[in-house]
C-alpha cells in the first residue's frame, strides 16, 4: 500500500495547521455500539448487518477488552464457530488513539498500521470513539470546503477592494521552542508594512504586536499559527494556539505575570510583559483562553486614522 | 551619533557593521526583550549582555541600530548572521551595563 501523500514537505500550511489544531476526538465517531464479552459472534454478525459497519468494540462499562472485525466474522463461517463468544476471538492487542492527539497521529497511525479503524479513549483510558479512515475524510472535506469558501469569499473581496493598499493575509506556523525561527513571522509582517509605506511608529506598534505574540507561542503554546491580514482600515493579528490555555486569563494581562521558567528567563524572555504590550499597542484587543483547550489573542490596529494624519 | 563612534571614540570592539545610514540617537539598557520592545527608542543603541538570534529580531523589529553587548559576552554566529542580514549593528566592550550607558550618554550629550 502506498502512504498517504498528506504530511510532507510540500503541503500546503494550511493542511498542515488543519492536521494539527484537530484532535482525534473533532473526527471520531462518539454513538458507539458497545457489545459485552459473552455476545456470540453470531449476535455481531447482526449487529454488523443492521448497522452496515465493518467492526464492533468489544466493551464493558467504557472499558475496552477488543475488536471483532468483518473477517473475524469470516472466519467464524468458515470455521463454524460462528456461536462461540466474541472473547475468544477477538483482536485483543489494540492500537488505540487518545481523544486529545492530533489528527495528524490518526492519519499516520492509518498508514503505519493498516487497520480499518483505531478505538479512541479518554485519558481515563475509557472508550470513547472509534475513528476510521472515512471519519477523517469528512472532517477535512468539512474543513477544506470552509476554507474554499473563505478564499474565494476573499477573492471577491480583493477584486472589489480599490488598489490604493490592497488586501494582505498571510499565516504562519509557530512551533514551541522554536527559537531559531521565533521572529521570522513578524518580521515578514514588518517588512509587508513598509513596503506599503506606512508611518513608522504605526509599523512599529504592529511589529510589537506580531512579535510578542510569536514569542508566546513559541514559550508557552504546544504551538499554533499566527495569522495577519491587512486592508484598508486594519491590520489584524490572530494567535491561536492548541493548548494548553489559561488558568486565569486576566492574569495573563497583569504585568509581570509570567509562568515562563528560567530557562525561557534566561533568554530574556517571560517578563510578564507580553500581552500588556500587545494590549498596549493595540486599538483592539481581546483574549480568550480556555484551560486545557487553547488561548485566541486578536489584536486590532487601525491604520486608515494615521494614514489622513 | 554615528555608530563607529562607539569604536572611534570608545574603543569598543565592532562584530557587524549595521546599515550604512544607520545613527544613535538614544540609548536604552535591558535584559528583557520584552521590555526593550515595549518601551526602547527608534534608532537607539541596545545596552545588553543577551547574545543571541533573538535580540536581533527584537532590534530589528523595534527599529534599534545597533547592539552593545557587555561584559565581554561572546556572540554566537547565528546572532552576527542575523544582524548581517537585518543589518543590525552590534558591538561588544568589557565594561558593564551601567558603565557603558553612562560612558554612552556622555557621548550622545557631547
Amino acid at each position: 500500500m502506498t502512504s498517504i501523500p498528506l504530511i510532507n514537505d510540500d503541503t500546503p500550511s494550511f493542511i498542515l495547521e488543519l492536521i494539527f489544531l484537530l484532535k482525534v476526538k473533532d473526527v471520531m465517531t462518539k454513538n458507539l455500539i458497545m457489545v459485552p464479552r459473552n455476545s456470540s459472534l453470531k449476535e455481531l454478525q447482526a449487529i454488523m448487518k443492521e448497522k452496515r459497519i465493518t467492526g464492533v468494540p468489544i466493551a464493558e462499562n467504557k472499558r475496552l477488552y477488543g475488536i471483532i472485525s468483518m473477517d473475524d466474522i469470516i472466519r467464524a463461517l468458515e470455521g463454524g464457530y460462528i456461536d462461540e463468544p466474541a472473547e475468544n476471538y477477538m483482536t485483543k492487542n489494540l492500537i488505540v488513539l487518545e481523544e486529545d492527539m492530533p489528527l495528524s497521529f490518526a492519519i499516520n497511525y492509518m498508514d503505519k498500521y493498516h487497520y480499518g479503524r483505531f478505538p479512541v479513549l479518554s485519558l481515563h483510558k475509557e472508550l470513547v470513539g472509534i475513528v476510521t479512515s472515512r471519519d477523517i475524510i469528512n472532517q477535512l472535506l468539512v474543513n477544506i470546503n470552509q476554507e474554499m469558501a473563505r478564499l474565494e469569499a476573499n477573492m471577491v473581496k480583493k477584486e472589489e477592494a480599490d488598489t490604493g493598499i490592497g488586501s494582505f493575509e498571510r499565516s504562519f506556523l509557530c512551533h514551541r521552542f522554536d527559537f531559531e525561527n521565533a521572529g521570522r513571522a513578524s518580521t515578514e509582517i514588518k517588512k509587508k508594512l513598509k513596503s506599503m509605506h506606512l508611518d513608522r511608529k504605526l509599523i512599529r506598534r504592529v511589529a510589537v504586536a506580531a512579535y510578542e505574540l510569536e514569542i508566546n507561542l513559541v514559550v508557552h503554546s504546544q504551538g499554533g499559527s499566527l495569522s495577519v491580514s491587512i486592508d484598508n482600515q486594519w491590520v489584524t493579528i490572530v494567535a491561536a494556539d492548541r493548548g494548553p490555555g489559561m488558568k486565569d486569563p486576566s492574569q495573563a494581562l497583569k504585568e509581570g505575570f509570567s509562568t515562563a521558567n528560567d530557562w525561557i528567563r534566561s533568554l530574556g524572555f517571560g517578563a510578564g510583559m507580553g500581552l500588556p504590550n500587545v494590549k498596549r499597542v493595540s486599538d483592539e484587543f481581546s483574549l480568550e483562553s480556555k484551560w486545557e483547550e487553547g488561548t485566541k489573542v486578536t489584536s486590532r490596529i487601525n491604520i486608515a486614522d494615521k494614514e489622513n494624519q | 551619533m554615528k555608530i563607529t563612534e562607539l569604536k572611534d571614540k570608545l574603543k569598543y570592539e565592532e562584530l557587524c557593521g549595521g546599515s550604512a545610514q544607520g545613527i544613535i540617537e538614544d540609548g536604552y539598557t535591558s535584559d528583557l526583550l520584552s521590555d526593550v520592545m515595549g518601551n526602547a527608542p527608534e534608532d537607539s543603541v541596545l545596552i545588553t549582555i543577551q547574545a543571541h538570534k533573538n535580540t536581533v529580531a527584537v532590534a530589528s523589529l523595534a527599529g534599534i541600530s545597533t547592539i552593545l553587548l557587555c561584559n565581554n559576552r561572546p556572540a554566537p554566529d547565528e546572532m552576527l548572521k542575523a544582524a548581517e542580514q537585518e543589518e543590525v549593528a552590534v558591538y561588544r566592550c568589557q565594561d558593564n551595563q551601567f558603565t557603558a550607558s553612562w560612558r554612552i550618554h556622555q557621548l550622545l550629550e557631547g
